[in-house]
Order: structure tokens, then sequence, then C-alpha cells
């Protein structure tokens, strides 16, 4: 024994610490390293392949000619006229545009309005059934979502079930037209991206101490005003968080508008696909779809503000 | 006897001269429905009176919290009527009653200040700003928080947010303040100032109030009244000392002090201990004359070496224990029955009590002997 501690090396103080944390450093690099991995390649690899085509000048069939060039950033915003090169807005683009944020911004309010008082639903039911109810939300993510657009189109077609209880029922005696309308859109998109609305809202009213809604009963407020006054505040974490998850991938989305919209209807997402397809213009594609980064972006920081000045306040 | 009469007297000093505040008449509460059903209220009748500060007491499940959210309006009677001057707010809303609560929790808005926590209920009475900012300075005066104003109510100590949650439940100046168990998230030391700070803030406002707990001890401390309950039923109505000497029943005198019951047989308003001795004893109603059961505190029980004389009992004294301020002995009695006794310490206290294994003379104080109802 008297061995032992007679061959232990010697350390000056702090020394063993600093070792202890060098080591620690080197086994956090090592363990994120995989994911590293995945973010550079999947991740920073691409965008950086964005950002340089955007520069670059379209090829003849597609793919892009390694000059540089603003055309396609220009092109974004500007049109040129086939015959005396006159710029003008792109109306097509800015009509995209506008659909693509308002379809977004009425999206993101129906999924609020349907969203919010299904969670609080959820939230207020005994835990046995809550998980039931949780189950039952999660379950259109199990399917495709083609899948679950096609049921939608099948809803709201001219021959769908709608027009024809409709008709049946004699409250119109032709059938609506409602695919391939932005109303088509709005109702795909509310009902795909709903779940991402409950889900985060949910968490929030689960977390939400009822005895504060007792206290404010307590102190003179009504049912209304203390929805406003103290719950509200409360969850508005979850619904800024569920806001912000329906807005995003509204904002690009896809499937929705090119299955319900028609080729009519287009939104960001479309226009972009438009590019790297028929359009053969490889660099506004990329450019159209840095701007949408950028929305989105925009749209994150002002989660991250308003979330951080609410910490700093509380 | 005498000393019975002289209880009485104790015990009610104004009652007939006091108002109601609160009448509970027969109320009723059960939870579910079915076989599920469960009753945490059964025909609880019960008055208090203006400006008095009264105890709900009794163990957890009692009932006693659910008596409170009766009298808030969290929940209604399943059945009986709950009357606050006077009048059946048995229906009413909580927003709709005069009457505040501090929670057990204090659940306190976290996403406000000190200030607009105690600020919320005079706004939701809709009173004049002006109003409300010296309100709200009157009342964080009162409770000594003033600096503490602007601060989340996250940022202040448990006993600062006590503190708050009182200043928020009396600025609207209820008629009555419902308080649940709320000093039972306090350390012992700061429990202690609280008691004294609730009864300081009570006399000051005048406010009626009806006070939650499980701690006997705060409940005799502060208390006008007391009511203890078990099971969902109130098993007696008194002042403090009332309870703890003459307590109706087994339950109440086990629950509220240590106790020693002992075999009798009454008659009229004298008692014969099986262990020997007679006495004159408090006797409540409704008890039969025959076999019965009394109560005897520890520290009326007097205890000296050598054999009894006259009035005493003999016993064996089985253990000795010393715990600071007092020593407490256990006896053996000659009906194999045990008591304690308890006895102040004083610095020979071991020339004064009997060793372990001694013969010892037990001699009981006179009026020390309670009949209870069982």
């Amino acid at each position: 024994m008297s061995e032992a501690t007679t061959h232990r090396p010697t350390y000056r103080p702090g020394e063993l610490e600093a070792e202890a944390n060098a080591a620690d450093n080197r086994n956090r690099w090592l363990l994120s390293l995989p994911a590293l991995v995945i973010i550079v390649c999947a991740a920073a690899g691409p965008l950086l392949v964005m950002v340089v085509y955007s520069f670059l000048t379209p090829g003849d069939y597609g793919n892009v000619k390694w000059e540089f060039s603003l055309e396609g950033w220009i092109g974004t915003l500007v049109q040129r006229d086939i015959f005396d090169d006159t710029l003008m807005w792109a109306d097509a683009h800015l009509s995209i545009f506008w659909r693509s944020l308002s379809l977004s911004l009425i999206t993101t309010f129906l999924t609020l309005i349907f969203g919010v008082p299904t969670a609080w639903f959820i939230a207020t039911q005994p835990p046995s059934r809550k998980q039931f109810w949780l189950f039952l939300v999660t379950v259109p993510f199990w399917t495709n979502l083609l899948v679950r657009t096609i049921a939608i189109q099948e809803l709201i077609r001219s021959e769908g079930v709608i027009n024809l209880v409709l008709l049946k029922i004699g409250v119109i005696t032709e059938p609506i037209q409602m695919m391939f309308t932005d109303f088509a859109i709005g109702f795909g998109m509310t009902y795909v991206y709903l779940p991402l609305m409950v889900l985060p809202v949910y968490a929030a009213v689960d977390k939400l101490d009822f005895r504060l809604v007792e206290a404010a009963h307590d102190l003179y407020a009504g049912r209304w005003t203390a929805f406003r006054r103290v719950i509200l505040p409360l969850i508005k974490p979850g619904i800024i968080a569920g806001s912000i998850l329906v807005f995003v991938p509204s904002l690009g989305a896809y499937v929705t508008p090119r299955v319900l919209g028609g080729g009519k209807n287009l939104m960001f997402g479309n226009l972009i696909e438009l590019q790297f397809g028929a359009g053969r213009n490889w660099p506004l594609g990329a450019a159209l779809s840095l701007m949408l980064m950028a929305a989105v972006m925009v749209s994150l920081i002002f989660y991250v503000r308003v979330t951080s000045r609410e910490q700093a306040d509380g | 006897m005498l000393s019975i009469a002289l209880g009485a007297e104790v015990i009610f000093p104004t009652k007939e001269t006091r108002t109601q505040m609160i009448q509970i008449e027969n109320a009723k509460k059960t939870f579910g429905q079915g076989d599920s059903a469960f009753t945490a209220l059964r025909d609880v009748s019960l008055e208090i009176a203006a400006n008095e500060f009264f105890t709900l007491l009794g163990p957890s499940g009692c009932g006693k919290t659910t008596l409170l959210r009766l009298i808030a309006g969290f929940e209604p009677p399943t059945e009986g009527a709950i009357l606050l001057s006077g009048r059946d707010i048995s229906r009413l809303p909580p927003n709709q009653r005069p009457v505040n609560t501090v929670f057990q929790n204090y659940a306190l808005f976290p996403h406000m200040t000190v200030g607009q926590n105690i600020a919320f209920g005079l706004e939701m009475l809709g009173n004049p700003k002006a109003e409300i900012a010296k309100t709200v300075n009157e009342m964080l005066r009162l409770v000594r928080m003033e600096e503490l104003k602007d601060r989340r109510t996250s940022e202040i100590s448990g006993g600062q947010q006590q503190r708050v949650a009182l200043a928020r439940a009396l600025a609207p100046h209820p008629q009555v303040l419902l308080l649940d168990e709320p000093l039972s998230a306090l350390d012992l030391k700061l429990r202690k100032e609280m008691q004294i700070e609730l009864k300081r803030l009570q006399n000051e406002t005048g406010i009626t109030f009806v006070f939650v707990t499980h701690d006997q001890e705060e409940a005799l401390t502060m208390s006008d009244r007391v009511a203890v309950m078990n099971a969902g039923r109130i098993l007696q109505v008194g002042s403090p000392r009332d309870i703890y000497e003459r307590p109706s029943e087994r339950f109440v005198a086990n629950f509220i002090g240590e106790s020693n019951f002992l075999d009798a047989a009454r008659i009229g308003g004298d008692v014969t201990l099986a262990a020997g001795g007679s006495f004159a004893a408090a006797v409540p109603e409704g008890v039969p004359e025959g076999k019965v059961s009394v109560l005897i505190r520890p520290e009326h029980i007097g205890v000296r070496g050598g054999q009894p004389e006259a009035g005493e009992l003999p016993a064996r004294v089985e253990t000795v224990v010393y715990s600071g301020d007092t020593t407490t002995l256990h006896l053996r009695l000659a009906t194999g029955e045990v008591l304690k006794a308890r006895i102040a310490n004083a610095p020979d206290i071991d020339a004064a009590v009997p060793a372990e294994g001694q013969d010892a003379a037990v001699s009981i104080a006179p009026g020390a002997v309670t009949v209870l109802r069982d």
C-alpha cells in the first residue's frame, strides 16, 4: 500500500483538472463527429452549392455554365422583355410570393383557431385518455403526405363527397368549384399542418398550473379575462412555437399546392421546382431557394427575439 | 365541578354577541359517480363569526381543503348551503364572492411582477388606477415588502412569495380570507414568524380568517376557534384551550397533543379509574353512565418515588426519556395500563424523578380527567 502511494505521479495544483477537461473536450468532439459529418454533408455542403449556383449562368439543357452572372438574382424580382430587353417587375413571381405569404399566414391562423381548442381539450382530459387523443392527432403522420393530399382531393373535387352531399340535400344545384383554387390549398395545408400546432400548444397547456386559473377567478376575473390575462400569456410560448412550425413549412409547401392548386395556383415551392425542371434555369431556382430560406430565417429570428425577451422578463 | 364551570366560561366568552359571517348548513360533497364516488364531506354544519380567526384542523384527506374550496366557490356543494352574511352563495362563481384565497403553493402569476400580482384583484374589480396604486403600496407596507415591488415572483424567496400571496388576497379587502395550509412549505423558523405575522394581519385588517392546517400546534397558537375534522366530518368546534383540555372524543384527544387513555367507571360527574382513585371529571353530552374511557394529559401527572399515599396511585417506572426541557416517564399501573407523565426539567431533575425499575407514586392534578365520548 505504501508502495502504491509512493509511485503515484505528483501533479501541480490544477493540473489534474486541466487534464480532465482536455480529455473531456476530446471526447466531446469524438462523440459529436457523426452529427457533424451529417450536418456538413447534408446541410452546409448543399447550401454552399446553392449559393454558388445562384451566381452562375444557366446551361442550355438545365445545369449551369461556370460563368459569373447576377441574372439569377435579378430574375427573382424582375423580368426582361424578350424583344427590347427593358426590365419590368416579374408579376408572376410577385403574385406567387404574395400567395405563398398570405396562404401561409391564413394557414397559421386557421391552425391556431382549430388547434388551440383541440390542444386545450386534450390537455384537460384525464391522463389515461390524453394518450388516446394524442395518438389520434399523430395518426396522419403515419400516411404519406401525397396520399393524404389525394384524400383531400376526393373530398373537395366537383364529384367529391362534399359536393355530392350538398347536391343531395339540395343546398346547391351546381357543384362548387373547390379544386385548383387558393381555398383548396389553404384547406389542404390547414389539414396537413394542424398536428404541428396542436402538439406544442398541448405541451404548453399541459404544463399550465390550473391553480393559477383558480387564483384568477378567486380575484374576480371572469372566464374571458382569466383567459386573456393569465392563460394566454402562460401558453404563449407554445402558441408561438406552433405558429412557427406551421408557418415555415407552409411557406415552402410543395405537394399540397401542386395537387390541390393545379398548374395555375403556384406557391413558392412549386416555382422553385419549376426552375430546376421545365424552366431549366438553375441559378434562378437557387436564388429563389435562398430567398425562401431568408424568409424562414427572418421568422425564426422573430421567434427567438420574442421568446428571449419573455425569458429576460421572467 | 368547579373547574368545569370555569372551563365553560373560558370557552365561549362572547359567542352570543358576535355576528355570523359564514354559515354552512348540512354541506355534503361527493366527487365522481357510481362505484368510484368519493364522499369528501358528509353533512357538515358550521358557523364562523365575523372578525374571527377560525381554523379547520385535521389529518390529510379529512375534507378540510374541500370545505375551504366550497367556501371559495371552486366547487359547488353536492347538498346543503353556504351562507355569507346571511346570503346564500352556494351557486355563485368564485369571481362573484367577496372571498379571497391564499393558496397552498401561493399560485402567484409567474408572468407578473410582485406589484402586478397584488394589483390583479383590484384591476378586476375595476377600481381607478390611482386608487389601485395606493392600495398596492399599502399592502406592500403591510407585509413589509415595499422594496420588492418590481421583482418577478420567481426572483423572491418562499417566505417572500408567501407574503405576496397574502398581500394579493388581502388587497381587495374581502369579507373572508381563506388560507389553505399557507405555511406548510416554509421552514420551521419562518413558519413561526409567519404565524405571528398572520395573527397581526388579522388583527389589523379585521377580516375573518378561515385557516386550514394539519399542524395542531399552528392551530392552537393562532386560532380564536378550531374545528377538528376527520373523515369528512366535524368532530368538535371550540377554542384552542377547549379542544386541548376538553376534547370530546378520542380522535380529537389523540390528534392534538399527547394523551393517556384509561378505563374508568362514571357516576354523575365523578369517575373512578380502574387503576384506583376517584376524580371529578368533565363529561361531554351524550355519554352514558358506567364504563367509560378517560383522558389525562401527560403534563397533568405528578410522579415521586416511594409508596403512594391517599389520592395517589401505585406504579412502576419502566422508562425515563430525557428531552431537553422535559422528562417523560412511562409508568406501569396496577391494571397493566401504561401512563405517560411529562415533567418540566429543573437542574436537580435526577433527584426529583424515580429511576427506571423503581416504584413510584402517581398523582393526578385536579380537573385533569376528561371523559371521552369515543
